[in-house]
Order: C-alpha cells, then sequence, then structure tokens
C-alpha cells in the first residue's frame, strides 16, 4: 500500500446504518468510520449488534437503511467491489475439516489469488503466531477449539486486502497467540490496512487505536481508549486484603460505594469521587475491623467503563436474544 | 467426606495419545472451597487434565483421585460427585428452560421430592425466574451459560469443573458468572476452572499455568506475579506504536515487545539501566515520546514470559 492511501478518504464510512429483524432494531442509525491505518474495535454486549454490522460491511447482509462504503464501494451498490478489497473472518470460519492445516491455508491463499512467494512468507510468519509449527499436517478436525480459531485466522489473513473485517477472532485462543497476531494486525496497519474488529476481550479493546460500545445497536461511546477512561464517571477504588469476601460484604452496604466487585484477592468498589470517598470506606473498614493490605485509587480499565456505560443505560439487561 | 482432605489430588498424571504427551507428569492439589485456575496455550493439555478428573478419559499413568474417589479406578462413581461444564454448554435448545433443569435432575438422580425445590433455586440463582416456560433457543448466551451452569450443578456436587465457560461471553455477562461461582465458593463448592482470560483468572485463588503437558508455574495470582516473572518490565508511551515496535523488537536487550494500549510493554533484564537507553534509541528515529515507567507485570505478562519460551516471539520478530 501507498503513502498515497494512507492520506486517502476512510476505508470503512458507516453512515446511519439501520437493520431490523422482526422487532427488534440490530442495528440503528449507526455511523462511523475508520482511516486506513488503524484498528477499531467494537465492544458491546451480546445482541449489541456488532455481528450484524460486520456481517453488513461484509456484504452478506443488506442493510434495511442508511449507507455504507467499504474501500470506496457502496456496500448497497456494489456489494462485490466491496468484497474483492476485504477480508471478513465470521466467528465460524469455514475451514476443511478433511484437509490438513497447510491445504486449508493453500486453498484460501488460491482463493484470494495470493502469489506463491508471498504466500510462503506470509504462512511461516503466521503459522509461528499461531504456534502451528507441529501441527501443520494434522487434519482440521483434529484441532482443539483454539486452535481451529487460529486456523481460521490464518486464513483469513493470509492475503492483504485495504479492509479487514474481524468477529471476535481470538475466541479461545491464549494469550501467546493472541499477542502475537496482534503484532501481525499492527505489521497490517503500518502498511495502510484498515481493520474493524469486535472482541469480548476487553485487553484488547485497549490495543486498539479507538474504541467503538455498542448497545442496542447503538454505539454509546466512540473514542482512543485513553480518552474513554479520562471520561470515566467517578473513580474506583481498590481494596487489597487476606480477605476479601468480607471487605465485599462490608463495603456492599456503604452509601459511597456505586456497586462493589470481588476480582480475585481485590475488592474493586466504583464510587462518585474517589478521592471523597476513599477516607469513608477506610473509616468504615476499620470500624467493621476487617483487615486489609491497602486501599488506593486506580486508573479505570475498558472493562470498568463498559459495565459501568451498560448499566447505567435506563433499559434493563433481559434475557431475549437480540440478533 | 473429610473437610481436610484435599478435593482434588494428582500425583505425576500423564496422558499418552500415540507418540503425543498430552499431559506429562502433572502434580497437585485443589483444596476444599477454592477457586482453582488451569492457564495454559492451546494444546497445553488443559481439557485433557479436566476430562481425566471428570472420569470421562483414561488416563495413561499416575493417580489422581476427585473427592476422595480414585478416577482411575471408579470413574462412575466420580461422575457422581462432580459438576461439569464446557465451553459448548450441552442445553437441548430445543427444550423449554425448566425441560432442561428437569432433564439434569434425572440424569444426577436427584431425588423427586427435591426436584421443584432445587429447580427453583437454579432458576432464582440464574435470574430466569417466571422464565422458566421459555424456549431455552430462545435465550442470549450469558443466560444461557448461567443457565448450563445451574443444570451441571443441581445434584449439588461437592466439586465443579469448568472448561472454558465464558468463551465469547460478553464482559459484563463473565462479571455476573463469576458472582455465581463466588456465591457456589461461598457455599464450599470447590471450583476447578480453565480460561484465556487472564482478569478471570485474577479471580481464582490459586494458578496452575501449564505448557506442552507440564506445569511451569504454580501460585496464588499474585505470586505469580511477584515470582515469576521472568525480567522486569518498561511501559513506554509512544507515538506511532508500529515503527517504534518494530525497533524494540529488534534491539538485543529487548527480551519481549508488546503493544498495550497506546504504549508498548518491554521485558527487559534491568528496568531502570534500559529506560534511559530506550529513551535514546527512540529519540534517535524521532520517536514521539512520552513517559517511560518501569511497571508491575500482569498475569498475562507472566503467562507470555513463562509459554513463550518456545521461540515464536522471535520467529515472528523476524
Amino acid at each position: 500500500m501507498t503513502s498515497a492511501a494512507m492520506s486517502s478518504n476512510p476505508a470503512i464510512i458507516v453512515s446511519a446504518l439501520g437493520k431490523q429483524f422482526g422487532d427488534v432494531r440490530a442495528v440503528d442509525q449507526l455511523s462511523f468510520d475508520v482511516q486506513p491505518g488503524e484498528i477499531f474495535g467494537l465492544v458491546g454486549p451480546d445482541g449489541a449488534g456488532k455481528t450484524t454490522t460486520l456481517r453488513m460491511l461484509a456484504g452478506v447482509l443488506t442493510p434495511d437503511s442508511g449507507s455504507a462504503t467499504v474501500a470506496g464501494h457502496d456496500i448497497r451498490v456494489d456489494p462485490e467491489g466491496a468484497k474483492r478489497d476485504l477480508s471478513y473472518m465470521p466467528q465460524r470460519f469455514g475451514l476443511y475439516e478433511d484437509l490438513t492445516v497447510d491445504e486449508n491455508i493453500r486453498f484460501y491463499a488460491d482463493l484470494f489469488g495470493v502469489r506463491r512467494k508471498e504466500r510462503e512468507e506470509r504462512s511461516a510468519q503466521l503459522l509461528a503466531a499461531a504456534g502451528f509449527a507441529e501441527f501443520r499436517r494434522h487434519l482440521a478436525r483434529n484441532l482443539s477449539g483454539g486452535m481451529k480459531q487460529k486456523l481460521g485466522l490464518v486464513c483469513a489473513l493470509i492475503h492483504t486486502p485495504r479492509v479487514i473485517l474481524l468477529d471476535e477472532p481470538t475466541n479461545g485462543v491464549d494469550p501467546v497467540s493472541r499477542r502475537d497476531f496482534w503484532r501481525i494486525l499492527y505489521s497490517l496497519i503500518a502498511q495502510g490496512v484498515a481493520i474493524l474488529t469486535s472482541t469480548s476481550y476487553l485487553d484488547e479493546a485497549e490495543r486498539c487505536q479507538r474504541v467503538g460500545l455498542l448497545y442496542r445497536g447503538r454505539m454509546l461511546f466512540c473514542d482512543r481508549p485513553e480518552e474513554l477512561k479520562r471520561r470515566f464517571p467517578g473513580g474506583v477504588i481498590v481494596v487489597r486484603s487476606p480477605d476479601p469476601e468480607r471487605v465485599r460484604t462490608a463495603l456492599s452496604g456503604a452509601d459511597a460505594a456505586l456497586r462493589v466487585l470481588l476480582v480475585g484477592d481485590r475488592v474493586h468498589v466504583f464510587v462518585d469521587d474517589a478521592k471523597r470517598r476513599l477516607g469513608q470506606l477506610r473509616v468504615r473498614l476499620d470500624a467493621a475491623k476487617i483487615s486489609y493490605d491497602s486501599i488506593e485509587q486506580v486508573a479505570p480499565s475498558i472493562e470498568d467503563l463498559f459495565v459501568s456505560a451498560v448499566e447505567r443505560e435506563p433499559v434493563a439487561e433481559s434475557p431475549a436474544k437480540a440478533s | 467426606m473429610n473437610q481436610i482432605e484435599p478435593s482434588v489430588v494428582v500425583q505425576n498424571l500423564t496422558k499418552r495419545f500415540g507418540d503425543f504427551v498430552a499431559v506429562d507428569s502433572v502434580s497437585f492439589e485443589a483444596r476444599h472451597g477454592e477457586i482453582f485456575g488451569f492457564l495454559g496455550p492451546n494444546g497445553s493439555g488443559k481439557s485433557t487434565t479436566i476430562r481425566i478428573l471428570c472420569g470421562l478419559l483414561r488416563l495413561s499413568s499416575g493417580r489422581a483421585t476427585v473427592a476422595g474417589i480414585d478416577v482411575a479406578r471408579n470413574p462412575e462413581a466420580v461422575r457422581q460427585h462432580i459438576g461439569y461444564m464446557s465451553q459448548k454448554f450441552s442445553l437441548y435448545n430445543d427444550l423449554r428452560v425448566a425441560e432442561n433443569l428437569e432433564f439434569f435432575a434425572g440424569m444426577y438422580s436427584v431425588p423427586k421430592n427435591e426436584i421443584p425445590a432445587r429447580i427453583a433455586w437454579a432458576l432464582k440463582m440464574a435470574g430466569l425466574e417466571g422464565r422458566d416456560q421459555n424456549p431455552t433457543s430462545s435465550l442470549a448466551v450469558g443466560w444461557k451459560q448461567r443457565l448450563a451452569l445451574r443444570c451441571a450443578v443441581l445434584h449439588r456436587p461437592p466439586i465443579i469443573f469448568l472448561d472454558e465457560p465464558t468463551s465469547g461471553v460478553d464482559p459484563v455477562s463473565r462479571r455476573q458468572f463469576w458472582d455465581l461461582i463466588h456465591s457456589m465458593v461461598g457455599e464450599g463448592v470447590t471450583v476447578f476452572v480453565t480460561t484465556h482470560y487472564m482478569d478471570e483468572a485474577e479471580y481464582c485463588n490459586r494458578l496452575v499455568m501449564l505448557d506442552r503437558g507440564r506445569i511451569v508455574a504454580m501460585g496464588t495470582p499474585t505470586e505469580l506475579k511477584s515470582q515469576h516473572m521472568k525480567g522486569q518490565l518498561l511501559m513506554i508511551e509512544c507515538e506511532p506504536l508500529g515503527p517504534a515496535l518494530e525497533l524494540l523488537q529488534t534491539a538485543p536487550e529487548v527480551l519481549d515487545a508488546a503493544v498495550f494500549g497506546n504504549g508498548i510493554h518491554a521485558v527487559v533484564a534491568d528496568a531502570p539501566a534500559m529506560a534511559p537507553k530506550i529513551r535514546e534509541l527512540l529519540s534517535a528515529r524521532h520517536l514521539g515520546l512520552g513517559r517511560i515507567q518501569q511497571i508491575a507485570p500482569s498475569l498475562e505478562d507472566v503467562f507470555v514470559s513463562l509459554t513463550a519460551a518456545r521461540g515464536v516471539s522471535a520467529e515472528v520478530a523476524a
């Protein structure tokens, strides 16, 4: 990809996009864009509309309203043109169970018209990232769930299109491989590729340049991770204790505590104003004679933001599936 | 059952598939009322170990007891004392919520007169009161997952095995799921869980890290972070990240480098000595530089440092 492509228009433009399934608005007046050389992360609860959005952009689902362009192609007018310039990895990637790891990769390389030399370089890099060196001759059907997911990712990344759409690409993939795949994603954006990915790992969201939080088909927030964290309402106080269960019980009833979570040997307390509430919480623990190693304000994570944003929404979570 | 005796005792457990050693002489003990986490790369032997402990797979050598029962000698008896849930949930989608619970109550031989009370309790715990006549297929993933967990513990087993129970589940649902697990632990249940989410690993009382069938570390999350990190960690804020990452990966003093948010985590032998060198290195290339500071490793950093020794990172960087 040339520098001209990097300075050109957004690689993905979504404007007022909508999709309805029966009574459910899966995607509702959604607008955002992704620049060439950017990784944009879509996060949100199950049924928020992440998969529906990606499927519309991939040209496999027709929107009801609004518009979107991918690599300059209007997805309603020219979905086939868009498909030529994008790679889409759905949650269940179509692997051939009766082919080996190597054969699956070769099949997709042929399908995408990847030249031999480029294919060999890229597949060696991807196989190393996946930790697949010793499994190349294994049949896909004999791989574990996490390994199948990794093979799907290898096949989807075997070519270098202008836009890559990934739907929860690293589910069930171990942290070492996830890190290595993120390295590959970073090398792709350095070449000007635009990547839109959904993820349920919020540490991955922190690695995106921008993050959009989807909820009920709408975008609640969209910004750089550090900006999102800066805008976190209130603060988070962490208490470390040999008996975190007792700390949780003691603090759960406190006026100052908006929400109390047990996280391993720590207790996270969401408060409106960390500086002001720190002392109050300390007094409460001392009064209950509960020992703790430390109590301090910490920077909120994207996950803290996600949980608090979704819980502040007026519509309570319902057990029914939205999409 | 004797409360002093550990829930799960594993001694030199080994499982071979042909020439492939999936589990290689593994030993550990899980205590009563403990959340015991099993971490490791894909294919490191986590699920194989769990299947052996659940009596679903025969071990090749070594010994394992679950709730005092020898799993090799008496696998059927083991299954009466445990709950097992895999990432596939194993619910019947075409049954109603209540019918799934009734099915599992029957399968686990819950006494007939106790079934209504247990089902009512399960519905309450799963947050599905009043939804018992809904078709299971209509539930969102997070709710299915909580229903599957309650189905797996209807017979009130003292030990429950969860194999990647939260894979692909959104963060809010995952937190609610862990609230459920904590409440079960409060009732004295031992929880044995595998996960790839390092934030969930933090919820565990103790952790085992497996790599290629072997235990590479064991301890509380705090112990793993303080004792098992190979090298020290620098957090480097810089812009743009891509070129900076490339540069750091090829620097000989940098053992490992990875992107975290808007910065890079670099593993080095001596952080205070390296910080100024890295600043020099990056400034020479005119890369925009913010803070460089030593930070405490996360569980993910430890996991990577313990299991990435297979040379993968080096190959990718090359």
